[in-house]
């Protein structure tokens, strides 16, 4: 439910079908019963608008709700239009706030969220949230208002401590996954592991790596080896290498497995024990943690990798060596993520290791420069291009890249659906010939035809955007910094690119013209970004005049002269301006 | 990286504080700023025995602000701190600043802490201090690059050549050096010796250069002394080698056996003999018949 429109459309044409014969109704019962197959999103909103009586079905049938912006629709519109959901997904800020762009207090609260759907939805069982405050207090009233209450996701979420995952643990006996994920909250503390009750047991996901409080071990262990059907388990780095084997011992069916910090002392025995534990995960297919491994002790993971399908060493700086030696034992692998540390030797490797790839992430260990390692480069990237034709999704950070290698590697791998690739010094030009990087960007535009995500990078000019908006016709998210040369950049992609949902750009020289060129497309997009660029209050002004439709929001850094608009946030809502605004937030 | 990498007499690679200072506001200036800083770090690694007062392209960590950054904290500290002391160490300070140069080496400028009673200005210079991380991040361009804060934290902690006293990474592990009466501490990396012998010698060739200011002129401008005067210098009645271990005790080094020095030493202490009250004669004797 992208948008979701509060009237119910096309009512006029009820009873005529194609052949202009009065068509007899479709009795609902018949409806509803094909509807309830239908399940994805997307489908589900096509579906309400063909005619009045559909629309009813759809709604009357939904059970799951998607809701991309959690400022596009209200609490109470959505608890009008649906009256059975049992699971919510909302997602609130917008995705620079995972970097700081946003200030403290922002909104995406899903309090009043809770408080609706705690009146409205007494069977909800799923709430899954991505960039939400969510505060203890949410948290109670999520536990004790739903007693049917199964599965609770938080990603990159914000807000609460141990209290309120406290009340979730004591409350909630049927939850079956707690899964926590980029966890931003500082110091929630561990003791709500402990307040599971001793009979519960209900636990199919358990993910609490990204909290870094001590939990009780024992307390974890007892409630380990209660959940039966314990399938994922991704622990934190204050769980040892010996701790986690007896919990492996515990949980021998595991499918998807975080692991503490592996680097330990351990004895011979003590080794022998962990190596058994892991040959014994047979169904293991994602594997991920691994803080401080090394050479040492890597070797132990060897007899769980024969299934893997997903690797991901993001908390583990390996080097080339090492990790080249553990992608021999997964030749399964189709998504994997590492750190620049393996540098492009490793990526070889994994040109030579995994022909089965299909998703890379390959992140920087030292972002800020500090310490001018080299990382990878073109030539890793290659490599992987050329021994991964299956590959699809890549995000890669580096210093320094080629258009004539990205060129190689969209040959290679035509197929990627997800290209982002992030050169970290900002408008840094091919280091070989040092031109733009347009040519780049225009050959994944042009070859990848099913590209549906792109973050550019390096020096870019309007070029660029030209190929993109000319080629990119599947393209629906787009990242930009610090590229572009004038207005007519971001012009050619809004006029350009038919499916465009997110655009996200910081530091660019687009100004007014731009971003008015594009006020009726904002309207067919979830949202727009734009930051440190060249919009005005009275730009950002026009814009909110003459498209009600659309919040227009502005930001304005500190002892900014009030006639630049420094940070724009614009996405299309039938709620009106927001009523949760801080005061630093302007709604134009 | 096309700048060729400096190594000290120890054999090291070795990081530049101008590298430190200059990567943040590196990052913030768009594509031609990447040619400019590459000649700065040339000059800024020439070995140079101006006097305070000279040129020293030191670069100030703030975002967008000119890559030459005010001279006159520098120079003031300079000459404060070169005024009180001996010769020696007029010939140790180069007026870029930045804790200058020893006259054995290269352009190793590394970690340091000024042990010395400080003055105003040092209280500024270290605003500018490579080690501070709070002028670091400022300098950085928000939100750039696009890596969450908590992924950030874990790299961090993980890679060797931290700040912190012993930070191990796969292939170092580099402690602190502090010698009584040096202006300045020393990082060594243990894993690049394997003896005790030879981490005597690493240390008496880092720590020569005061040695020789210690003594006064006679000896300054002597280069040449020889590794076994040093040694003497050093490993007489003069000084003491100890080390600080995890329990936070110091220890005279030697004692134990290698592995174990390497597992639990976080930093090491070049002791004036007269401190090293409390540890036993016998101990130093041995010590010293270990060399």
């Amino acid at each position: 439910m992208d948008h979701p429109s509060e009237d119910s459309p096309s009512s006029s044409d009820k009873s005529l079908g194609p052949t202009n014969h009065p068509q007899l109704p479709f009795p609902d019962e018949v409806l509803e019963k094909v509807l309830s197959f239908v399940n994805s999103h997307k489908d589900r909103s096509s579906v309400s608008l063909v005619r009045k009586d559909w629309y009813n079905a759809e709604r009357w049938t939904r059970s799951k709700l998607f809701i991309g912006n959690c400022y596009s629709v209200s609490p109470e519109i959505v608890a009008r239009r649906f009256p059975r959901i049992k699971s919510v997904t909302l997602k609130g800020k917008p995705r620079f706030s995972d970097f700081n762009m946003l200030p403290r207090d922002w909104g995406a609260n899903v309090h009043p969220w809770l408080v609706m759907f705690a009146k409205v939805y007494p069977f909800l069982e799923e709430l899954r949230l991505k960039r939400m405050t969510v505060t203890d207090e949410s948290l109670e009233l999520l536990a004790k208002s739903f007693s049917g209450f199964k599965a609770l996701s938080l990603s990159s979420c914000d807000g609460f401590t141990e209290n309120g995952l406290k009340a979730l643990a004591s409350h909630c006996r049927n939850l079956t996954e707690l899964d926590i994920q980029d966890s931003i909250s500082e110091d929630v503390g561990g003791g709500w592991l402990s307040s599971f009750p001793e009979n519960f047991s209900s636990l199919e996901v358990l993910n609490f790596a990204s909290l870094n409080s001590d939990i009780s071990f024992d307390d974890l262990e007892r409630l380990v080896s209660r959940c039966k059907s314990l399938r994922v388990l991704k622990v934190n780095e204050t769980i040892s290498l010996d701790q986690l084997q007896r919990l492996l011992v515990h949980a021998p069916l595991l499918t998807e497995l975080g692991t503490g910090s592996f680097m330990q002392e351990l004895t011979p025995r003590q080794y022998e024990e962990v190596e058994t534990a892991f040959s014994n995960c047979k169904n293991l297919e994602a594997l991920s943690g691994l803080w401080d491994a090394n050479s040492l002790y890597l070797p132990l993971l060897y007899g769980a990798c024969a299934g893997l399908t997903f690797l991901n060493l993001s908390d583990a700086p390996l080097q080339s060596g090492d990790f080249a030696n553990l992608l021999v034992h997964c030749p399964n692998l189709r998504r994997l993520w590492v750190i620049d540390t393996v540098e492009d030797k490793g990526l070889e490797a994994v040109g030579s290791s995994c022909p089965l790839l299909e998703e890379l992430r390959v992140f920087p260990a030292d972002p800020y420069d500090r310490h001018h390692r080299d990382g990878v480069s073109e030539s890793g990237f290659l490599a992987v291009s050329h021994g991964c034709p299956k590959l699809h999704y890549v995000l890669y950070f580096c210093r320094r890249m080629t258009n004539a290698a990205v060129i190689t590697i969209v040959k290679n791998c035509p197929d990627f659906t997800h290209f982002r690739l992030c050169i970290m010094t900002p408008g840094q030009p091919d280091h070989l010939t040092n031109e733009p990087m347009d040519e780049a960007f225009g050959a994944v535009a042009k070859t990848c035809t099913k590209l549906k995500r792109l973050s550019v990078s390096g020096l870019l000019t309007d070029v660029s955007f030209e190929y993109i908006g000319k080629y990119a016709k599947n393209l629906e998210t787009l990242s930009v910094a610090f590229a572009g040369s004038s207005d007519w950049g971001m012009q050619s992609v809004l006029e350009g690119c038919p499916k465009l949902r997110k655009l996200e750009i910081r530091d660019c020289p687009f100004g007014n013209t731009a971003l008015l060129s594009g006020k009726l497309k904002y309207e067919t997009m979830r949202s727009l970004w734009m930051s440190a660029c060249n919009v005005t209050m009275k730009g950002c002004g026009i814009l909110a005049r003459e498209m009600p439709r659309l919040n227009v929001e502005v930001i304005n850094d500190e002892g900014s002269d009030g006639s630049q608009a420094d940070k724009v946030y614009v996405y299309r809502t039938v709620a009106g301006p927001r009523r949760d605004a801080p005061g630093f937030v302007l709604t134009l | 990286m096309s700048v060729p990498q400096e190594h000290d007499y120890i054999g090291l690679p070795v990081e530049k504080a101008s590298d430190k200072i200059l990567s943040p506001s590196s990052s913030a200036t768009i594509s031609s700023g990447f040619e400019k800083n590459e000649v700065l770090n040339l000059k800024r690694t020439e070995l140079r025995l101006g006097l305070p007062g000279s040129e020293s392209p030191e670069r100030k960590a703030g975002f967008g602000v000119s890559l030459f950054g005010k001279e006159e904290g520098n120079n003031g500290f300079s000459q404060n701190f070169v005024s009180g002391s001996k010769r020696g160490f007029n010939d140790v300070i180069n007026c870029s600043g930045n804790w200058g140069l020893c006259i054995n080496g290269g352009s190793e400028v590394v970690d340091c802490k000024v042990e010395i009673p400080t003055v105003n200005i040092l209280d500024e210079k270290k605003k500018n201090q490579p080690g501070n991380t709070a002028p670091a991040s400022k300098a950085q361009v928000v939100g750039w690059p696009p890596v969450r804060s908590f992924r950030k934290n874990t790299l961090a902690t993980n890679l060797p050549k931290n700040n912190e006293a012993a930070k191990q990474g796969p292939n170092c592990l580099y402690v602190k050096v502090s010698m009584d009466g040096a202006p300045y501490l020393r990082k060594i990396d243990l894993k690049t010796c394997s003896t005790y012998p030879e981490i005597s010698s690493a240390l008496a060739k880092m720590f020569s250069c005061f040695t020789i200011g210690q003594y006064g002129q006679g000896l300054a401008g002597k280069e040449g002394l020889s590794e076994s005067g040093l040694m003497d210098l050093i490993h007489g009645s003069e000084y003491v080698l100890t080390y600080e271990d995890k329990d936070g005790d110091w220890m005279l080094v030697g004692d134990v056996p290698w592995g174990m020095f390497i597992d639990s030493c976080k930093r090491l202490r070049i002791m004036k003999g007269s401190d090293a009250i409390g540890l036993a004669p016998r101990t130093m004797q041995k010590f010293k018949n270990q060399n």
